[in-house]
């Protein structure tokens, strides 16, 4: 008799279950986008930041100082230590190799020009590199981990012997791209002008095989610099790894922070020093953590703002049915068999417009996603329990109200038609 | 009569009149804040980004000293909205002739503007360094007060602190620049501006100045500004759909709950019908009263919606977000059209039934 009740009142009653039935579905379906959204905006976040360029550095163990000016090296060539080429892919084969977005070695020299009795410094580095560890194959260069980096022309190739020619550099010596220049005694042909706003406008930049044959040192590089995504520093990630035991050593070792990602690097290439770049890796903690603040907040919002347009339309629902209530009690109903009916209602409202609601938030949230970062997000399948138990929460919450006022009613008034 | 019919509807049956107002002031509240918070966040970001320090700088053509009046000319163009640092640069020689370059400046301006420097100690007196950790291992590696030769001039300097940045600055010495300037005499060649503002706004600022400087280079420093505006702008796009969803939520909860009220009362509309009104009378009537609902319901709910934007601020950026009253007009003629729609398209679907058929209950 109840089951018939219920299903005679969803079969009966088509456009008003239709409208609280689309008020569910889009206020869950709401939640469930924000909620994917808020999830994910860290790491979105977090890999837009990135553009911020390097976060770490690897230096010679040995090293000596740096003496330059204005990105013009003032140390003679043949001083310091330098890194091995040939160790840098280990770096993709770190615990956090993941993490790791790109890397790009450097090989600053200073170098003579077009017989000019000045010297120019010329940096050799990789810039789209493909190389292999293992079956891997990764590329890797500055065109990932300095995204600021702009040329007009064409990035060289890094097995040719083309360069490219700061934009300040370029039009102190009246060149452009396509021309020829003499580097070392030796005719290079410029692929293209880059412009980065910073050192590198005054100086050649070369792929690393022709800085180290022009050095004479193969295999040579002066520092890496390493693009990784890290975790927030927090109390636990200044701790010094040396004092750590055990559990807390582990702890601390396999959180992406970007101490102990500096820490596995300085383990995988051999006599190095790895260190986090401050300003990159710490500001982005602080940059992380108020979009994800925000973001969360604004949850908040629109789980609210759903909750109550999902309680608005159940509550009109229900209030246009106390005629009806009138009717069942006069017949004899309780109270309690009453609400139970509407209750059954609108659990069955709530799981069929959760449903639907779920589905379309998945959807809603992929093309947030798309158009928005370009990437997917993903929904946890776990999700969907969650937001199912929320919708009839909040059903309940938004009906109950209403359905104490409808019980409450004199089943005379009702039926004579007096609201 | 018009108006005491709109009178007596709000003051009769008034727990259904105040729950259509309470969810008017709630959708418009959520609107506001959200308008609010979409309009402020970029002047609340931008500020955090300012910790990444410098975004535009000063440097003399092809290495020489700036000229004596670069910084004033720069703090005026500023004016208050940002932060310019000089910086001098030599090589000078440690007394077993090594090669270390040290940096004049304004200390305490630096502290400002790289706050991400992890200094052990600030030097506060005259003498005072503070080396980079790499700089500091070459040339007191114990701590011990040290000399510096430039050019035949000879300084005794006292290690204040050590300075951490996994840059380029670890290899630096760092003095005051009056001491840098006393021994020395090298002037300030390069001026780093750390300056809030939009894009077109540090555009215009370059421009300024390259044009009152022109000995100098004024460059934006790319690494910076571009990543910045990405980020901005992927999260502003993020709150825009955000906002968007909720609004649109908001505005859904009004429209069936004034839907139910107007249904609700169908009997009213019969009545007047019965009673001669015309059609255009009632549905003036009735959109009257919704248009009153939505003017009321938009100025309380911007009220709250204000206080809501200004406490997500507090929480999250430790500021409060700045009303913004040019998005009120938007609010009220939002809620006034919501209001309206949902009050005329019952009268609508109304008009078709016969009052008689309303009137017996059907």
């Amino acid at each position: 008799m109840f089951g018939r009740l219920v299903y005679e009142s969803f079969r009966r009653q088509k456009r008003r279950k239709l409208l609280a039935g689309i008020a569910i579905t889009l206020g869950v379906g709401v939640a469930t986008a924000m909620l994917a959204v808020a999830t994910d905006i860290g790491n979105k976040i977090s890999r837009e930041l990135r553009t911020y360029g390097a976060n770490l550095i690897v230096t010679p163990q040995e090293d000596t100082l740096d003496v330059q000016i204005g990105g013009v090296d003032l140390k003679p060539p043949s001083d310091g230590a330098y890194l091995n080429e040939a160790d840098l892919p280990k770096i993709k084969g770190m615990f956090w190799r993941n993490n790791i977005v790109g890397f790009a070695p450097m090989l600053p020299i200073s170098v003579r020009v077009n017989s000019d009795a000045k010297n120019f410094t010329l940096l050799g580095t990789y810039f789209s590199k493909r190389l292999t560890l293992g079956k891997e194959d990764f590329v890797t260069g500055v065109r990932i981990t300095h995204p600021w980096w702009k040329v007009q022309g064409a990035w060289p190739d890094d097995n040719s012997s083309d360069v490219l020619l700061g934009e300040s550099l370029a039009a102190k010596l009246g060149r452009k791209a396509g021309d020829d220049i003499e580097i070392a005694a030796q005719t290079h042909h410029i692929a293209g002008i880059l412009s980065t706003g910073g050192a590198e406008d005054n100086q050649i930049i070369a792929p690393l095989a022709l800085t180290q044959q022009i050095l004479g040192k193969p295999g040579a590089v002066r520092r890496v610099y390493v693009s990784a995504l890290t975790k927030p520093e927090d109390a636990f990630a200044r701790r010094d790894p040396q004092t750590l035991r055990g559990a807390e050593y582990d702890r601390w070792y396999c959180s992406p922070y970007a101490a102990s990602i500096a820490f596995q690097l300085q383990e995988a290439i051999p006599h190095s020093h790895a260190e986090q770049i401050r300003q990159i890796a710490q500001n982005e903690g602080t940059v992380l953590s108020r979009i994800k603040g925000l973001m969360l907040l604004v949850t908040l919002a629109a789980l609210f703002a759903s909750a109550l347009a999902v309680s608005a339309a159940m509550a009109t629902a229900i209030f246009e049915r106390r005629a009806e209530v009138g009717l069942m009690k006069a017949l004899g109903a309780g109270s309690l068999s009453v609400a139970a009916l509407f209750f059954a209602e609108a659990l069955l409202l709530a799981l069929i417009g959760g449903a639907l609601g779920f589905t379309g938030g998945a959807l809603l949230a992929h093309q947030i996603g798309r158009s928005i970062f370009d990437s997917q997000i993903t929904i946890e399948p776990v999700l969907f329990p969650v937001i199912l138990a929320i919708a009839v929460i909040v059903t309940f919450a938004g009906s109950a109200m209403a359905i104490r006022r409808a019980v409450k009613f004199d089943p005379v008034y009702a039926l004579r038609g007096e609201a | 009569m018009f108006l005491r019919m709109l009178m007596r509807a709000a003051t009769l049956r008034r727990g259904r009149a105040a729950s259509a107002l309470l969810a008017m002031v709630v959708a418009a509240a959520v609107a506001t804040a959200m308008l609010n918070l979409y309009v402020d966040v970029q002047a609340k970001l931008r500020k955090e980004f300012r910790n990444y320090g410098a975004n535009v700088v000063v440097i003399g053509k092809d290495g020489q000293a700036l000229p004596a009046d670069a910084l004033p000319k720069v703090d005026s163009a500023l004016a208050g909205h940002g932060l310019a640092v000089p910086f001098a640069y030599i090589v000078a020689r440690t007394s077993d002739g090594q090669s270390v370059v040290v940096s004049g400046t304004n200390l305490d301006q630096v502290r400002k503007l790289d706050s991400w420097w992890s200094v052990t100690a600030w030097p506060n007196t005259s003498q005072d360094a503070l080396l980079g950790t790499r700089a500091a291992a070459v040339v007191s590696p114990q701590g011990k007060p040290f000399d510096l030769s430039f050019q035949g001039h000879t300084i005794h300097l006292n290690p204040a602190g050590t300075l951490r940045t996994g840059a380029s600055e670890d290899s630096l010495i760092y003095l005051s620049l009056t001491d840098f300037e006393n021994w020395t005499g090298v002037q300030p060649s390069t001026i780093e501006i750390a300056f809030s503002g939009s894009s077109e706004e540090i555009a215009a600022l370059i421009q300024m100045l390259s044009q009152t400087l022109p000995t100098t280079d004024v460059r934006p420093i790319r690494q910076i500004m571009e990543a910045e505006a990405r980020v901005l702008g992927k999260t502003r796009a993020t709150l825009a759909a955000a906002a968007i969803l909720i609004i649109a939520t908001a505005a859904l909860c009004v429209l069936s709950t004034l839907i139910g009220w107007v249904f609700d009362r169908r009997r009213d509309f019969a009545i007047m019908k019965a009673l001669g009104a015309s059609e255009g009378l009632i549905t003036g009537f009735f959109a009257a009263e919704a248009a009153a609902l939505g003017a009321v319901g938009a100025i309380g709910g911007f009220g709250i919606g204000v206080g809501v934007a200004a406490w997500i601020g507090r929480v999250n950026f430790h500021a409060p977000v700045v009303p913004r009253f040019n998005i009120l007009p938007a609010v009220f003629v939002g809620s006034i059209a919501v209001a309206l729609i949902s009050a005329v398209l019952p009268i609508f679907l109304l008009r078709r039934v016969q009052p008689a058929m309303i009137l017996r209950g059907e």
